[in-house]
């Protein structure tokens, strides 16, 4: 995955992105040069999916060929032309995204849902515990009786209705779900409810016995609550976050099984709604995932002071419900010797171990795809890979069902590069450019590589590794909002002032990480970004601090050459000419460099510039 | 051990890097510390004596760190510290902290090595002042690193310093995890390593006898001298009285003199103060019934019986102004604009009064809310002067010991202190000669006679009587 950080002006970048599109075997065809940009990546489209001749031809006479592709389909034949360009299996914010990026590239789509549209984000993950996260933090707030003190406040104590923050989070889910909805609809994709499963190749069959093909198939099936087995998850007193999500009821006492984000995120609820909370983790150390340094300073602000305690390099081997007058028991043995080590008696438990991919049903074996784990196997394009280590063409898996990131807007980037390579235009995602939140109070935020991960890289790969920090004490508007507590910590290359990941605990965290994530998938350097004005006061000075407080020690690259290559880049595209009469409005949501023979001089140029002036500096 | 200023070092930390995180804002520099250090200084004269070898402790980084764990140590054994080099860094329960030497001399022995935890004022290290008594050093770290196996109480904290008016408490050693049936909910065993509360010697009244944090709180908060025997209930409120009544008797042999405490003396002078002001007393038995159930309802919502009786002297003090007063100069009465309650709170080694302020007018929720924060501070040794003595009148309360009445002293600048006893169930004959069984407590208030006559003070205790048997103004 690290070969698509690949960046102009690095000197690194010729070669990495050979070794690249080597890999694609597509390079040497090629007669124009290459030149990435994080997210996306341009080539010929003549490797990745070999069924994409006449593309030009087909777009032309769509209509007319929708009329045979009804008998094509009847006659038991491989169907020369299909029923849709591209049928996304999982109506999910993967599928969401893959369908309306397939419909602005004039893709016929159709997407198949067998339960509700939205799947796990919006139904029953992201979006409703939004909701409760928004109640919690207001909640938190009132009853810091300190915190208003010092604003010079007087509430009485603040209390809630707990079905009314239910009824909040449904109806959010509700409205989320419409507009995904609505939006589609409007857009014209076919929305066909039932499950549905491969058939074959470019075929898929949903509800009873409807069969559909498609020239390009996405899977987006998502994932569904994990569930250690010992576990008897009852859905009142034992549950997971599908049912936590519904809050029918405040526990007093909940024990949570797993403290990553999931577990976080609850554990924030349910103390500031009145339940104390003690976490189970198997790993050593709770917050497993987040970068050291900031896991030990959420645990100090988001754990210690709070109504929990915890239990760590433990597991759950036996959980049983509440039943017969008894509180819900909790065998915990130790992780490594596997002993009995404690019986915990509480009032809940709440399982957030994770998520397992949902592919059961899904008809794989017929495409001779075997997943592991019940994830399936897919390469760096998300192109599915059949139990014989080969692709399988034109099927594609994205999102939780793959298991590469398992996180909504992933799923998104990768249904969207999946659109990409179908209509003509290879691409990878640079998973290392999607940024991950925890919404706690404060929240949590992060993208690219943990402290340790880039060390451990600087190492193999022999680069210094240099770490920056700053501090929202030191920031005007959290200091304002009587919320100084956090830091913003980046790790970067101090040689050539490459982001390699940046870490943000604090006040509203999750929404300034994409300054650092659009950075790194735009390969903006240290040395260009520190010189962007932010408004003062806002929250963004924590981050302008950050790479102000960064020492790389070559000098800013020279904007001009890159300027201009963005310029080109619409007047000389060379792609062919029913793409430009499909793709007007190319520029609006993707940043795609292809460079004519002229700019790619003036490239050479500023390389070597930005190389002599590091030679005299 | 003296820390430095705790004060200074309460403030918590937000980076957990001992490293210098640049605060500077482009427009509006901040100058905040960026590095806190802290310094220790063995005051273990006799080990000094004896050979030249120091103890490093585990220094006290804030006021509610009962233990610390060694991030890493920044020297090695054998390594030549000068003084106020950084030894170690040590993280409490808010930050990381460098820990600085005031001794020349070599580190010799490690005994807490990094990761591991030890309780405030335990030895980790040691540092022996020439090369030679490094041996000896290490020897006596064997010895002692073998004994630490077992939680070995702290060392009794100096109380040397002059600042802190309150002695800190010796914390008590781990409880052992040995395996017990108690359950107890996370945070009541929070509040039970706060409180320093042996969370074995609680009864649970929780769902499935669990210990809920009120248990706790009941076991700490109302009655605190449970958990730490060395003040004995005797030393509370009423009882300072005797400490000032014991003359000089000679000494008996084997006898121990015991200086006192800043606030021990605080107490003292003010018992004697107390003796020029005309004190008279007037009990009441007050029923009981009502408030209890009250009680019983509102305690869930963390409302002790301390709010629940703060409040109604309040009330009562609202319309009887003149037992809210003093009299400054004896030649006239000074009212007083603000009911503030004091309440006497006995602590480890003596006795202090933090004030609900206005507690007429704040609800009974915030009360209880404040109340707990006043306490909390009371204990870490944090209350602000303004919130142990601004109070208007007393209220002593020793019913959680089972004393049934008791008479006050009247503190100095104000009218009037009210004693609560116990509440029991009394036999009573109503009027018309029914025999019933009520919950009877007896209040005695002790007035300044000057200013607040019998039937003032008889009509205050009837409001107050009937606020209590009527409790459900309380809650308005």
């Amino acid at each position: 995955m690290q070969s698509a950080i690949a960046l102009p002006f690095s000197q690194t970048s010729l070669t990495r992105s050979n070794r690249v599109l080597g890999s694609t075997g597509s390079i040497f065809s090629t007669p124009r040069s290459l030149q990435f940009c994080g997210l996306r990546r341009e080539a010929f489209c003549s490797s990745p999916s070999n069924h994409l001749t006449l593309r030009s031809d087909r777009v032309r006479i769509r209509s007319t060929r929708f009329q045979v592709s009804a008998a094509a389909t009847t006659n038991g034949a491989p169907p020369k032309s299909f029923d849709y360009d591209l049928i996304i299996i999982g109506a999910g914010v993967g599928g969401h995204g893959a369908a309306l990026h397939a419909v602005e590239k004039g893709l016929k789509t159709a997407i198949i849902e067998g339960d509700v549209v939205g799947g796990t984000c919006v139904n029953r993950g992201c979006v409703p515990s939004k909701a409760l996260l928004a109640v919690s933090g207001r909640m938190r707030e009132l009853q810091n009786e300190h915190h208003m003190k010092s604003f010079g406040l007087q509430v009485s104590t603040a209390g809630y209705d707990r079905q009314g923050v239910a009824d909040h989070a449904n109806n959010l889910a509700t409205k989320i779900r419409n507009n995904l909805t609505n939006s589609m609809k409007a857009l014209g994709v076919d929305i066909l409810t039932g499950f549905g499963s491969v058939l074959g190749p470019q075929k898929v069959k949903y509800g009873k016995d409807n069969i559909i093909t498609a020239k390009n198939i996405i899977i987006a099936t998502g994932s569904v609550p994990f569930v250690p087995k010992g576990i008897e998850v009852d859905g009142k007193t034992v549950i997971t976050s599908d049912h936590a999500l519904k809050l029918e009821s405040v526990p007093d006492w909940i024990a949570i099984v797993g403290s990553g984000y999931i577990g976080l995120e609850f554990s924030d609820v349910y103390t500031a709604l009145g339940s104390e909370v003690t976490f189970i983790e198997a790993l050593d150390q709770l917050m497993p995932g987040f970068d050291p340094e900031i896991s030990k300073l959420a645990q100090r602000v988001l754990i210690n002071p709070r109504k929990i305690d915890y239990h760590t390099g433990v597991f759950a081997s036996k959980i049983t419900p509440a039943k017969d007058g008894k509180p819900v028991m909790i065998e915990l043995i130790d992780a490594k010797t596997k002993e009995h080590k404690d019986t915990l008696e509480v009032d809940a438990a709440l399982i957030a171990t994770g998520r397992a991919p949902f592919t059961n049903g899904l008809g794989l074996e017929n495409v001779n795809v075997v997943t592991q784990r019940g994830f399936i196997p897919v390469d760096e394009r998300m192109r599915v890979i059949d139990g014989n280590g080969k692709l399988v063409p034109n099927l594609y898996c994205i999102g939780d069902a793959n298991g590469k990131l398992m996180l909504a807007h992933a799923a998104s980037a990768q249904g969207i590069s999946v659109v990409e390579q179908v209509t003509c235009r290879d691409h990878v995602l640079n998973h290392l450019s999607i940024p991950a939140a925890c919404f706690t109070h404060p929240e949590i935020s992060m993208v690219g590589l943990t402290e340790p991960q880039a060390r451990e890289k600087g190492e193999k790969e022999g680069f210094k590794v240099s770490v920056a920090k700053t501090s929202f004490k030191a920031n005007t508007k959290a200091l304002a909002e009587n919320e100084g507590e956090g830091i913003a910590k980046m790790i970067y290359r101090p040689d050539n002032g490459e982001i390699l990941g940046v870490h943000i605990f604090g006040l509203h965290a999750a929404d300034l990480i994409h300054e650092a994530s659009n950075a790194i998938a735009l390969g903006t350097r240290i040395q260009d970004i520190k010189l962007a004005v932010h408004a003062h006061p806002t929250l963004s000075e924590v981050l302008d601090e950050l790479f102000k407080a960064a020492k790389v020690e070559g000098h800013a690259t020279t904007k001009t050459g890159d300027a201009k290559i963005k310029l080109n880049m619409n007047e000389d595209d060379p792609r062919g000419p029913s793409d430009n009469e499909k793709q007007p409005s190319l520029s609006k949501d993707l940043i795609v460099r292809s460079t004519s023979m002229s700019s790619f001089v003036e490239d050479i140029y500023a390389r070597v510039m930005f190389l002599v002036s590091r030679v005299f500096v | 051990m003296a820390v430095s200023s705790s004060s200074f070092l309460s403030t918590p930390s937000l980076s957990n890097s001992k490293s210098t995180i640049s605060f500077a804002s482009s427009v509006s520099p901040a100058p905040i510390p960026s590095l806190r250090r802290v310094v220790f200084r063995s005051q273990r004269r006799v080990m000094t004596v004896r050979s030249k070898i120091r103890e490093i402790f585990m220094p006290a980084l804030s006021s509610t760190m009962t233990e610390g764990k060694i991030v890493s140590w920044l020297k090695t054994e054998g390594e030549k510290l000068a003084k106020g080099q950084s030894v170690v860094v040590v993280e409490s329960d808010k930050a990381d902290m460098d820990v600085e030497t005031f001794y020349d001399g070599y580190l010799a022995a490690i005994v807490v090595g990094e990761g591991e935890t030890a309780p405030v004022g335990a030895a980790i290290g040691l540092l022996a002042e020439t090369e030679a008594e490094i041996e000896e050093a290490k020897n006596k770290a064997a010895s002692k690193s073998s004994a630490a196996v077992a939680p070995s109480p702290p060392p009794p904290p100096a109380t040397s310093s002059p600042a802190p008016a309150i002695a800190q408490p010796a914390p008590v050693s781990a409880v052992s995890d040995g395996p017990r049936k108690t359950v107890a909910t996370p945070y009541a065993k929070k509040l039970a390593k706060q409180h320093k509360v042996d969370i074995g010697s609680i009864a649970g009244t929780g769902p499935f006898g669990r210990i809920t944090a009120s248990d706790v709180e009941a076991a700490a908060g109302i009655a605190p001298s449970v958990a730490p025997p060395p003040p004995p209930p005797a030393a509370s409120a009423a009882a300072t009285a005797k400490a000032t009544a014991t003359s000089s008797p000679p000494l008996l042999p084997d006898s121990s003199v015991v200086p006192f405490t800043a606030m021990q003396s605080a107490v003292s002078k003010n018992m004697i103060e107390s003796l020029s002001v005309p004190t008279f007393r007037v009990g009441y038995p007050v029923n009981t019934d009502a408030l209890d159930a009250l009680y019983e309802k509102v305690k869930p919502k963390g409302v002790t019986m301390t709010a629940l009786l703060a409040k109604a002297a309040g009330m009562a003090l609202a319309q009887h102004p003149v037992v809210n007063a003093s009299c400054k100069d004896g030649k006239s009465f000074t009212y007083n604009s603000n009911i503030n309650i004091a309440v006497a709170v006995a602590i480890n080694g003596g006795l202090i009064t933090p004030v609900l302020q206005d507690a007429d007018k704040l609800d009974l929720y915030l009360l209880s809310q404040k109340w707990k924060e006043l306490v909390g501070k009371a204990r870490s040794k944090q209350l602000q002067p303004h919130e142990y003595n601004s109070g208007t009148f007393t209220l002593s309360n020793l019913g959680m010991f089972g004393v049934d009445r008791f008479d006050a002293i009247l503190p100095p600048g104000q009218g009037a202190i009210m004693a609560v006893g116990a509440s029991k169930p009394t036999v009573v004959a109503d009027k018309d000669g029914f025999f019933s069984v009520k919950n009877k407590m007896m209040v005695n208030v002790t007035a300044d006679h000057r200013i607040v006559y019998g039937a003032d003070l008889a009509a205050f205790l009837q409001t107050f009587a009937k606020i209590v048997e009527n409790p459900d103004s309380l809650t308005l």
